[in-house]
């Protein structure tokens, strides 16, 4: 049912969870909705943190390409690379969907190893949009997070799918000024992300 | 509750009975659209709430913005931060209120004995509140301006407006005189009383001139000739100015009494002892003791006489020069050809309006003298006909509506218990007599006559204890000095008082233009008619 999918769930929280992609440095972008289901429930989520690594932690890739031309070529002489390294990223659940009608809060239940996930199509961006409650997710994301660039990089994300950009980059503005009520640097730097 | 037409233009988040409620406006309401002195409704749980704007305030949620204010070149970051981090805030007085229940509305609107609750949405006052809190124009209710901003015509009802003694203020300048010729407009079309207006400047009776447009403008009689008649202290003078005159006001010595010199002491510059001496003086020589102390020769018999009643030789020459001065001024006769005073009150019981115009007499002196003795002289007359009218002979005489200008020369602190307006503004309505004060300097005046004046109306003024003593005793004081203070120095006037259920800032009714003069003489004719059918309607 799900089309056109990224990857599959490796690791999994309430919270959120890790996706790595079926193809190596096939990422969705920073900050990009994308959904993953346990029917019935659909879990959204946004793009928190994105990484390429060694299929084995205790070893890491060693440069290659010193007597090559091009980094292509790096590849074509190694195929063996595309198995050993892989891209995973990191979702930051911020609504589910259940019965038609789209919940800005965590789901009931966590999204399950091996789920597929997807990359949420301009029309369901706009339905999840239509309010703005789930910034207050985004803004609590964490450590290890840069939350001004995460909330600006998923608004960006979002009006791409909008009508009108500026007037919802405006109206997204005017809830995160409410949320961050004498953090005005913080909003400031925010706002200089989103044009 | 109604039906809303104005837009909402934010809600309470804060306030006191006292000090009047804080509202944070809207993000889509504009900072620079509100004006002081407008007029909001606010829809209470319960109640309706009609308030005044005395203060607009622009107000931050984090103090950083004003430490380091953002880009202001950058648009969307304005546009974000506006209505939300930055806000506007307006400050309103609520004077009135209005209950949900039908018993309630019957009432009207009554005083504010609360406040509304949070939250309460509030919105700029429609033309229909404007209506409900100050009624239409009728028989009894003359439309004197516009409240600022606002198409709605303001109403005072002079019936009740003339019940007591009223005030115009404002700078020189300001539009007191315009103000005044409206209001005695008013008063011919829409009240019973009568008025007799001291008109020291020639404004009223005739034409008067705008300082603005620089021409002529009509007055009364030109208008209302068959309600006015015009009399003069200067014939020559008002034929000049083709002005037709009913009758010449000529004033005997003999009329003069010595309280008439007491009061006029400080412009004559009468010594405490020469003003004491005209009593012994008027003892001694009866009706004619001014002609007579002005005959006295500098001999030793008046030695004689002058030692045998205590008086002072120098306190003598100081009274005979101020007498001098009263005896220069051109209307005044040592007899009198026809009772200046019994003609005024023909007139005035005929129903007729009287302006008394000084013509080149302009100086205080002069206009002192007259206004003093002719209002004394026609106020005992009220007296005695209300006294008469009490034991239930007669019908009690019409009300009067006296107009002095430069009040503060009559209701100062030192002379207002001399003169007569000073027991008239303070009687007030006993007698069916009332006055129209017209001051620029009202801190000037007793602030015991100040106290009694039922509704005042004041154009800019400037003078911070002008303000104060114009604004003694209301509630709100301190707000309203905002509103005071930022009038538009011309046709903008801020009414409040007995004849308002709360204040309000108008622009005056425009007056001087043909238009103007035609709808003025309609109102005449509406009334006219009226009276007619009522009176085709019992015969």
């Amino acid at each position: 049912m799900l089309k056109d999918k990224l990857g599959e769930v490796i690791e999994s929280s309430t919270t959120g969870f890790t996706a790595e992609c079926y193809e190596l440095y096939s990422l969705p972008p920073f900050g990009s909705l994308v959904k993953t289901a346990d029917p019935p429930v659909e879990i959204y989520g946004v793009v928190c943190q994105a990484g390429t690594s060694s299929i084995e932690p205790g070893r890491r890739p060693i440069a290659r390409g010193k007597d090559e031309e091009s980094e292509a070529e790096i590849y074509s002489a190694n195929p063996q690379l595309w198995k050993l390294l892989r891209s995973e990223f990191r979702v930051l659940v911020i609504g589910h969907k259940q019965d038609g009608t789209v919940y800005h809060y965590l789901p009931p239940k966590p999204a399950r190893i091996h789920a597929f996930v997807n990359l949420c199509s301009p029309e369901e961006v706009k339905q999840f949009s239509r309010s703005f409650d789930f910034l207050d997710l985004l803004m609590n994301a964490g450590p290890q997070v840069p939350v001004e660039e995460l909330v600006s990089a998923t608004l960006r994300q979002m009006s791409t799918a909008q009508e009108d950009q500026r007037s919802f980059l405006v109206a997204a503005g005017k809830e995160l000024t409410a949320l961050l009520g004498g953090e005005f640097t913080r909003l400031k730097a925010i706002l200089t992300r989103l044009k | 509750m109604e039906e809303r037409t104005n837009p909402l233009l934010g809600t309470v988040v804060a306030g006191s009975v006292e000090k009047g409620v804080d509202i944070r406006l809207d993000a889509h309401a504009s900072v620079e659209d509100m004006v002081v002195g407008r007029y909001v409704t606010i829809e209470g749980k319960k109640r309706r709430f009609f308030g005044m704007i005395t203060d607009i305030r622009l107000g931050v949620t984090d103090e950083d913005i004003s430490m380091s204010p953002p880009d202001a070149s950058d648009p969307f970051m304005v546009e974000v931060l506006d209505g939300t981090a930055t806000y506007g805030a307006l400050h309103v007085l609520p004077m009135l209120t209005i209950g949900g229940d039908v018993a309630s509305i019957i009432e009207g609107p009554q005083p504010v004995k609360t406040v509304p609750s949070h939250f309460s949405r509030v919105s700029l006052a429609s033309e229909q509140d404007m209506e409900l809190v100050f009624g239409k124009e009728d028989s009894q209710r003359f439309w004197i301006g516009n409240p600022l901003d606002m198409e709605t015509k303001l109403c005072l009802n002079l019936e009740e407006l003339v019940k007591r003694s009223n005030g115009i203020f404002g700078k020189s300048g300001t539009g007191k005189t315009f103000l005044t010729r409206l209001l005695l407009i008013g008063m011919l079309q829409k009240s019973r009383a009568t008025n007799l207006i001291f008109d020291m400047h020639n404004e009223y009776g005739w034409e008067g001139s705008s300082e603005s447009a620089g021409r002529k403008v009509k007055a009364l009689k030109q208008l209302f000739p068959e309600k006015v008649a015009v009399f003069t202290l200067d014939e020559e003078n008002s034929r000049r100015r083709g002005v037709s005159t009913d009758f010449t006001v000529r004033i005997g010595f003999d009329e003069i009494e010595p309280e008439d010199i007491a009061f006029l002491r400080q412009t004559l510059n009468l010594t405490e002892a020469a003003t004491e001496a005209v009593y012994q003086l008027r003892r001694r020589f009866g009706r004619d003791w001014i002609q007579k102390s002005l005959d006295l020769a500098d001999a030793d018999e008046t030695r004689d006489i002058l030692q045998s009643m205590n008086i002072h030789e120098s306190s003598f020459q100081n009274l005979r020069r101020g007498l001098a001065t009263i005896r220069r001024l051109p209307f005044i006769v040592s007899k009198a050809p026809v009772d200046a005073v019994k003609t005024i009150l023909e007139y005035l019981d005929r129903g007729m309006n009287v302006v008394l115009e000084f013509g080149r007499h302009m100086d205080i002196t002069a206009y002192m003298l007259v206004a003093n003795m002719l209002a004394h002289r026609i106020y005992r007359r009220y007296q005695e006909k209300t006294e008469a009218s009490m034991a239930g002979n007669v019908a009690p005489p019409k009300p009067l509506v006296i107009t002095i200008e430069e009040a503060h020369k009559f209701l100062n602190r030192e002379v207002a218990s001399l003169t007569i307006f000073g027991t008239i503004a303070r009687e007030m309505r006993k007698y069916n007599v009332t006055l129209l004060v017209i001051d620029q300097r009202p801190s000037a005046i007793d602030e015991e006559v100040m106290s009694q004046l039922g509704t005042k109306i004041t154009c800019l003024l400037d003078n911070e204890k002008d303000i104060d003593s114009v604004l003694a005793g209301i509630s709100g004081k301190n707000e309203l000095k905002t509103v005071l203070a930022r009038l538009a120095p011309k046709q903008q006037a801020l009414i409040f008082g007995h004849a308002v259920p709360m204040p309000v800032p108008i622009r005056t009714r425009e007056w001087g233009t043909e238009a103007s003069y035609k709808e003025f003489a309609r109102g005449l004719d509406v009334r006219q008619q009226a009276e007619k059918d009522i009176k085709e309607l019992f015969d």
